[in-house]
This record gives structure tokens, C-alpha cells and sequence, in this order.
């Protein structure tokens, strides 16, 4: 249970970031990624605060085995940089930068109740579905 | 040579959210011992397992509800979608598959990957960051859309 309202506490701030920052609006995202047209550098800043905070965090997780709430601590230990991670990448980023959209300003949009959002989340977990699909046809073969 | 827009450039709020998204992402690592990458939080959802379901819920219900908990205070600032429907299908489609392919997005391996200091997280954030650049570059000035 309270492991459940740490995840709610979480995501509910993680969103008032995303409107915070002005990157629950695509096209401020866009104005960041075109680099050629007139440059919006606000999202090197919504980055840069994030990870001042995070490496704080970081430094303090690297020295314990349970949280502070007392569960494990499931820190990926993952150091190989693959196809998969630049290919995933690349895919990615085109997507992103059709839209504007990644993951969780898409959540947030959806939940401001914008349709074309929907419309974004949904095809985002058919992507998802579609991995999934591919990914255990794969382990199979 | 790059033109800064500044009438669109918001340092402050920028600066602002980005914290509130680092204290996200603390609190979920201190509290919970996890990274708060949010298409892995998703992307689990679909291969459901036994006691893994509630807590990415909870952290969906959370992001997803924040927009309603900011207008009780303020009003929403705008989000101004200009992407037609096959656009969103397509990005859509590109960002669920890349980032469960590559192992996470802004979030997983941007903001928590490079405040761990994983190479593996710069390689992906380069990647993305450098695709995101690309296209916006072949659809703005090449394609003119």
C-alpha cells in the first residue's frame, strides 16, 4: 500500500513538473528540437534542474540496499550499449519529433483531456502491444 | 549560426519543472528504490505480473491526474498539438515501440539515466535526442510541413 502512494505522490509531481515546465505542450518540445528554425532552449533547463536534483538522489541511493521505505533497491546495473538501445533510440526520437509527444507529456495532455492525445497514447500502446507481440515470437523462434 | 527565440524561451519555469520532475524521480528511487522511467512504468503494464500492477497504476493515475489537481490552483497552461491524426498515429506508434525496444525514453534514460551517470543512458539520450533534431529538421526545412 504505501509502496502504491509513493508511486501516486511520484507521478502526480512528475506531471505538475511536465505543466511546470512547459513540456506538457508540444509544441514548445518542437521549438527545442528545431534547431535550424528560431531555438527554444528551455528543455536543456527542464533537463538540467531534473538532474541536479537526481544526481543528489543518485549519490544517496548508491549507498543503500533498502529504500526508505524499506523495499530493494532495483537500481538498473545495465552497462552494454547495444543495437537495441541506439536502434530503440533513433526509433524513438523520430517519433518524438513528429509529434512533440514522449511518453509522459503525452500521459498529461491526455489527462488534460485533450483528443488528440488520445489518439497519440493509444497508438503509443499499440507500439508498445506491437514489441511485445514481435519480442516473444522471437524468443520462440 | 542558431537564433534563440527568445519570446518563447522560459528559463525559470523551465528550471522550476525540471526540479519538481527531479524530486519525482528522487522521492520514487528513495521511496521505492526504482527508476521512474515512464514508458518501462507503462510498458509493464502490458505483461501484467502478480503485485505489479497497483503501484504502476497508482504512479500512472498520478501523472495522468496532475493536470486535474493543477486547475483547482491555476489555470492550465496551453497544449498546442499541431500534428494531424496519421502524424500522431505515426509518432505514436515509433515512440511505443523505440522506447520499449531501447529501453526507456526521457524520463528512464534521460532524466534518471544521467543523473546515475550511465554511459548506457547518454548513448540512448544522444540517440533519441539526435533522431528528435533530424526529423524536426527534415519536416520544418526539408518537407516545409
Amino acid at each position: 500500500m504505501k509502496y502504491s502512494i509513493a508511486s501516486f505522490i511520484s507521478g502526480l509531481v512528475f506531471g505538475l513538473g511536465l505543466i511546470v515546465s512547459g513540456m506538457s505542450n508540444p509544441e514548445k518540445v518542437l521549438g527545442f528540437l528545431d534547431l535550424a528554425g528560431l531555438w527554444d532552449p528551455s528543455l536543456a533547463f527542464v533537463m538540467g534542474g531534473a538532474i541536479l536534483v537526481g544526481l543528489g538522489a543518485f549519490a544517496v541511493a548508491r549507498k543503500r540496499t533498502l529504500s526508505f521505505l524499506g523495499f530493494n533497491m532495483t537500481i538498473p546495473g545495465h552497462t552494454h550499449i547495444d543495437k537495441r538501445l541506439v536502434i530503440g533510440g533513433l526509433t524513438f526520437g523520430a517519433g518524438w519529433g513528429i509529434a512533440g509527444f514522449c511518453p509522459g507529456p503525452g500521459l498529461v495532455a491526455l489527462g488534460a483531456g485533450e483528443s488528440k492525445a488520445m489518439v497519440f497514447v493509444a497508438a503509443m500502446l499499440a507500439g508498445m502491444v506491437i514489441f511485445e507481440v514481435i519480442e516473444r515470437a522471437r524468443t520462440k523462434a | 549560426m542558431i537564433e534563440i527565440a527568445w519570446s518563447n524561451f522560459t528559463p525559470w519555469s523551465a528550471l522550476v519543472g525540471g526540479i519538481l520532475i527531479g524530486l519525482a524521480a528522487a522521492s520514487f528511487l528513495l521511496l521505492n528504490g526504482r527508476i521512474a522511467g515512464i514508458s518501462g512504468i507503462l510498458g509493464g503494464l502490458l505483461t501484467p505480473a502478480r503485485g505489479d500492477i497497483a503501484w504502476r497504476l497508482a504512479f500512472l493515475i498520478g501523472l495522468i491526474g496532475a493536470p486535474t489537481v493543477w486547475i483547482l490552483a491555476s489555470e492550465m497552461p496551453a497544449i498546442e498539438i499541431n500534428a494531424g491524426y496519421p502524424a500522431l498515429i505515426i509518432a505514436g506508434l515509433l515512440v511505443g515501440i523505440g522506447t520499449r525496444y531501447g529501453s526507456g525514453c526521457t524520463s528512464g534514460h534521460g532524466v534518471c539515466g544521467l543523473s546515475r551517470l550511465s554511459l548506457r543512458s547518454l548513448a540512448a539520450t544522444l540517440s533519441f535526442m539526435a533522431a528528435g533534431f533530424i526529423t524536426v529538421f527534415v519536416i520544418r526545412h526539408l518537407l516545409g510541413a
